[in-house]
């Protein structure tokens, strides 16, 4: 069974029969599953059915037991480590570190990396640059490190949980910056569990669960087809 | 201004509902420039490729204009605007006579309470 979000456009994202197993657990047996250029979709899925798995496999923090994953039809490696840019759902910044030592770090680091971009960003949220990322509050810190990873020009960025710790009025911003930050050829892949709120910016999604694809479909379509939101359609399917 | 979206329906068709309604009640006047997609993307903090699809399908009814180097552009035709105001008023006719049959007014009966009301005035 192939499913291919949007198979018509050029493909970024491909993954072919891929298995992750931890010891005698499969946390993921995917079947195929392609992702266009220019799209944003959601990744979404109950606790524990494999969301973050897939995503450390296609960042290749984790590889595969079996099968391939190309990005830009390069197999998962150093090189494409350089399209992705990837959000953790955990920080890995050094707390000690202030805002612009940690801009400064980000551009030698990538140099896809554009600092004017996150001090426009930084200004609007009105964070302070000078300000240690210690003495910052859970949705402070969050912030930043959105505005690290939006801020680089990059093919594929990759958001776990980039909203789930800030106010709403933070969220609101949080979803334009994402929307008015990658380029048209940039795909972006959310994966959040609240799916209403981010609902309204995404072209795809896709439900996965106990390590398997459910299914795969464009939001419109839902709508369309079957007169609900993909919010409601998941507490259908993913019914307790 | 915030755009809101209900569940049920695409957000496209929501969003050309919408962009309609502020032709018709003269935010945007007609032969008026549009913001850019990824701008109105933004205002209305929706995915560009869904206002993409909003405004092909008003360049479809004629009623937005691309011209070629500088963008987008509300329709100056006149008819076009009025034939939209129509058909408006009567979507909000036809579904208010059906939320009255739904408490019990048929048509007859929701035109005569329209006409006490004015009276009451």
């Amino acid at each position: 069974m192939d499913n291919n979000v949007s198979s018509n456009l050029q493909t970024l994202l491909e993954c072919k029969g891929i298995t992750k197993k931890y010891g005698p657990f499969t946390a993921l047996n995917f079947t195929n599953l392609k992702i266009a250029k220019g799209r944003i979709i959601g990744l979404l899925g109950p606790n524990g059915s494999g969301k973050t798995t897939l995503i450390k496999l296609i960042t290749g923090l984790l590889t595969p037991n079996s099968g391939e994953i190309k990005i830009n039809g390069l197999v998962v490696g150093t090189e494409t480590k350089k399209m992705v840019s990837y959000l953790p759902e955990r920080t890995y910044l050094n707390s000690w570190m202030k805002v612009c030592d940690i801009i400064d770090f980000f551009a030698d680091f990538y140099s896809d990396f554009s600092k004017e971009r996150a001090y426009s960003m930084l200004s609007k949220l009105n964070i302070n640059p000078k300000d240690k990322l210690k003495t910052m509050s859970k949705g402070t810190k969050e912030k930043v490190q959105l505005i690290l990873v939006m801020s680089r020009n990059a093919d594929l960025y990759i958001l776990d949980e980039p909203i789930a710790g800030v106010d709403p009025a933070a969220r609101d911003y949080i979803l334009k910056t994402i929307i008015s930050n990658y380029s048209e050829n940039a795909t972006i892949i959310i994966c959040t569990h609240l799916i209403s709120d981010i609902e309204q910016i995404l072209d795809d999604f896709i439900f996965i669960q106990n390590g398997s694809l459910v299914m795969a479909s464009s939001v419109d379509e839902v709508r369309e087809v079957q007169g609900k939101s993909v919010d409601a359609l998941f507490r259908e399917v993913f019914k307790c | 201004m915030l755009w809101t979206f209900s569940s049920d329906r695409p957000i496209y068709s929501q969003l050309i509902d919408k962009i309609e309604f502020l032709i018709l009640s003269g935010n945007y006047k007609p032969g008026e420039k549009l913001p850019s997609v990824r701008d109105f993307a933004d205002i209305a903090s929706v995915n560009p490729n869904t206002m993409q699809k909003a405004l092909a399908e008003l360049e479809r009814k004629g009623l937005v204009i691309t011209q070629r180097t500088s963008g987008k552009f509300i329709t100056s035709d006149a008819n076009l605007i009025n034939d939209l105001k129509v058909e408006k008023a009567q979507e909000l006719c036809f579904s208010f006579f059906n939320e009255m049959k739904k408490i019990g007014y048929d048509e007859k009966n929701t035109i005569e309470f329209l006409n006490n009301l004015r009276k009451g005035d």
